[in-house]
């Protein structure tokens, strides 16, 4: 099993965050994983993403140029990458802020209202965490477990207080996906 | 198996130089390798260990530190990215001609000038040919994998003292700035006082009365006795291209064709390998660990065993001297390379190998 | 036959008043006869032996003419590239913190290439001492302008004086790093008379007990001649050093005691 997967969006919404806890996630669950951002000055507002694989042998390239599953969070991320994702793929969206909607038809494509339901329960700064149980309930990769594990080993001691929240996050996520295109 | 964690290549050399028990790590901020110091001075290893750390004015005062510092005999490292190493090349041809050991990381980015501050390979000649001024060279090591970052720092301080040598790791800023899992080996400790004056009877740190006093220093004005530290050089040289020779070959048994690539390079041919044999072309890779010395009889035996090589660099062409050197002009060999910053693409590579090797 | 001589008829026991301080390595100095180098290491070494620190000193020698200090010095020794030699105290310092780091330094060295490791040196107040020996010149080499060459001075790069619009000021380094709060005992002194070298060893003793303490950086310019780079007899280039060294760089005590020495207005020259 090897799993491609590219996270964008803007700085400050947890794109680098969301990518690292999975990735160490996947770490805790004895897989090979690797997470390659895109760096650089561009800071909160910005674009961010990252390349993150998760796979049961030794991972060669970290940078890609194709992906089995695009998470994607605005309109330059979706322009840039809906058309990096392989046939058969997974393109995960929130449609917040977007003016064009993805328009494959060789690909599974779910959208996820992350962030207004964030916003309604007052958990915008974990919006990520949903999003990542949008991603989990459809490529369930890695045991809830682990993604605790994973949780405790990505935030630091003094926020290991917000896991359950976060777990809350994932699971809100699981139940939030809208199918708009499935392959048959 | 040691403790396991999911780290940034800058972050596994910083972990690695306290778990190695360096004595001394002085450096100067510059993208993208700033987590080196910043993970350092987070971790606070002066308080577990005693390893100094200490930001130093600038490039130039951070290599003369690690100067000052291994002429004592002790464990001491810097790291920096391409413009800060360029300024240290004063310093690290002193410590080649004194004979030192240190351990100098290189986070590459693209160049020349200012350049920009995402990944690059295009030190190569800078870091294998020399760099500095005089005949020397260092051992360099070029990781493909944040574990490498990891294994070695602390394989780069034992052949550092093995062979009285600046070791360089030659990275660069994708490697450093990526995370991947690392298994991390187990704490060794610093040497005491007492261990580093009996390890290195060569070394300036207090001359008792029983001996005659230390000097280190690069410089001997007469001519031939400056010709002798030469020869001296050289054949340390010789004895390191003997026995350091570090390589990978991947898929190369069957192979008609070869990739030749180093650290990152080396793991986006990985990649094309595995998609050019998806398409029927039998590819492999060979994949120096050690640039120099350089696994020139090794590269040889494999590419000459195959109908073309393709050299893969993020470069306009410099390890290619390398190898075209080992292996001769029997085969076929060409360049694939993006410069400035940009990372080849796996597609990108295998359309190279069609056209530049299978077609051309 | 001339050696056996000197051997058999002058060199009895009873016959010696002075000699050579043990820590001074038995071999020819590589100065020029009348340069105040020889002095300044033989007060530097003398200090060292009589408070018994040799096996725990190191010495860190500069590029310039005392580049191969290490050769007459017998402590352990290492020699940095031009300027660097605050770098390489720094570092070993921390590293070695009971043991006494010093660095010897000319003027180009210092106050020129190595301008940055100086002040960064002393602004993190190193707990190491600093012996910077000033002659106005860059000797080595063969007499060019110094960043402490006076105005109108004469060196082979400033062939007709320093023209002070053109090519600058001579910088004070030593009353610039004064200033600075990691520098506890700066001092400026000779070695060209007999009072002024005991002053000097006074000074150098000075330090190294204040460095034994961790009191912060201790800096001592000695104020020097180079009578092959000025082209003059030693004797002449002693007494234009008094004549026009001294005025500009005044001796005696800077900072003393982490605080600074107040001096009266000096007269403005027309």
């Amino acid at each position: 099993m090897t799993e491609e997967i590219i996270i964008a969006g803007f700085g400050g919404q947890g794109v680098l965050s969301m990518g690292k806890i999975l990735a160490y996630s996947g770490v805790m669950q004895n897989k090979e994983v690797s997470w390659m951002p895109s760096y650089g000055p561009e800071m909160r507002g910005g674009t961010a993403n990252v390349t993150v694989i998760i796979s049961d042998e030794r991972i060669s390239s970290p940078i890609l140029n194709s992906y089995d599953t695009a998470i994607i969070l605005n309109q330059q991320s979706m322009d840039k990458f809906e058309k990096t994702v392989k046939p058969g793929g997974l393109l995960i969206y929130d449609p917040n802020g977007l003016t064009r909607f993805p328009e494959r038809k060789d690909i599974n494509i779910y959208s996820i209202e992350a962030a207004d339901e964030a916003g309604k329960r007052g958990l915008s700064k974990i919006f990520n965490m949903i999003v990542l149980g949008g991603f989990l309930k459809l490529k369930p990769l890695v045991a809830p477990e682990y993604i605790h594990k994973g949780l405790e080993k990505s935030l630091p001691a003094r926020h290991h207080t917000l896991i359950p929240e976060n777990e809350k996050a994932i699971e809100i996520g699981k139940d939030l996906l809208t199918a708009v295109h499935v392959l048959n | 198996m040691g403790e396991l964690r999911l780290m940034k290549g800058n972050e596994a050399v910083a972990e690695a130089a306290i778990r190695a028990g360096c004595d001394g790590y002085f450096g100067y901020p510059i993208t993208p390798q700033s987590e080196v110091m910043e993970y350092l001075m987070a971790e606070k290893p002066f308080e577990r260990t005693g390893m100094v750390v200490l930001q130093a004015e600038s490039e130039v005062a951070a290599v003369n530190m690690i100067y000052g510092g291994a002429g004592t005999g002790k464990m001491v490292m810097t790291s920096s990215s391409s413009p800060g190493i360029s300024l240290m090349q004063e310093g690290i041809s002193y410590m080649a001609g004194a004979e030192l050991p240190a351990l100098i990381v290189n986070i590459v980015r693209g160049g020349p000038g200012l350049g920009t501050i995402q990944p690059s390979q295009a030190d190569y000649f800078q870091a294998v040919k020399g760099g500095g001024h005089g005949d020397y060279k260092m051992l360099v090591l070029a990781p493909a994998s944040v574990q490498e970052m990891c294994d070695h720092v602390k394989l780069g301080f034992d052949k550092a003292f093995e062979y009285r040598t600046p070791v360089m790791i030659l990275s660069d800023g994708a490697i450093g700035q990526m995370m991947e899992k690392v298994v991390l080996f187990d704490h060794i400790p610093r040497r005491s006082d007492d261990e580093v004056v009996k390890q290195c009877p060569w070394a300036s740190n207090g001359r008792p009365k029983t001996r005659t006093h230390n000097i280190i220093t690069s410089l001997d004005l007469d001519p031939a006795g400056q010709e002798r530290v030469n020869l001296k050089l050289q054949a340390k040289y010789k004895v390191m291209e003997q026995n350091e020779v570090l390589y990978e070959e991947i898929q190369c048994e069957d192979a008609d064709y070869l990739f030749v690539a180093f650290g990152l390079s080396a793991r986006i041919c990985q990649k094309a390998t595995d998609l050019a044999r998806a398409k029927g072309i039998k590819v492999g890779l060979f994949r120096p660990i050690t640039l120099f010395p350089f696994p020139a009889m090794q590269v040889s035996n494999v590419g000459n065993r195959v109908k073309g090589i393709l050299v893969v660099e993020m470069n306009a062409g410099q390890m290619i001297e390398d190898v075209k050197l080992s292996v001769g002009c029997k085969v076929k060999i060409e360049h694939f390379g993006r410069f400035g910053g940009i990372i080849p693409s796996p597609d990108e590579v295998v359309r190279a190998l069609e056209q530049n090797i299978i077609g051309g | 036959m001339e050696e056996q001589f000197a051997k058999t008829e002058i060199r009895k026991p009873e016959n010696i008043v002075y000699k050579r301080t043990d820590l001074l390595v038995d071999r020819p100095l590589s100065y020029c006869p009348g340069c105040g180098h020889g002095t300044a290491h033989r007060m530097l070494m003398e200090v060292i032996e009589e408070m018994d620190i040799q096996d725990k000193t190191i010495g860190v020698s500069p590029v310039g003419c005392s580049v191969l200090a290490y050769d007459f010095l017998d402590i352990d020794m290492i020699g940095a590239a031009h300027g660097r030699a605050p770098a390489l105290a720094t570092a070993i310092k921390r590293m070695w913190p009971n043991h006494f780091v010093f660095t010897y330094q000319g003027d180009g060295d210092l106050a020129a290439i190595g301008t940055a490791e100086t002040i960064h040196a002393c602004n993190r107040g190193e707990n190491i001492t600093i012996i910077f020996i000033n002659n106005g010149i860059y000797g080595m080499t063969g007499g060019q302008m110094a960043p402490t060459t006076l105005p109108g001075m004469r060196s082979s790069t400033s062939p007709y004086g320093r023209d002070v619009p053109t090519m600058g000021h001579p910088l004070k380094i030593t009353e610039l790093i004064s200033h600075l709060p990691g520098v506890y005992y700066v001092t400026r002194q000779a070695v060209h008379t007999p009072s002024h070298v005991r002053k000097t060893k006074k000074a150098l003793r000075k330090a190294f007990e204040l460095q034994k303490e961790n009191k912060g950086l201790c800096f001592i310019e000695i104020v020097s001649n180079c009578n092959s780079g000025w082209k003059m007899t030693p004797v002449q280039s002693n007494k234009w050093m008094e004549e026009n060294m001294f005025p500009f760089y005044e001796l005696g005590d800077i900072k003393v005691d982490g605080k600074l020495i107040e001096k009266k207005e000096a007269p403005v020259k027309e």
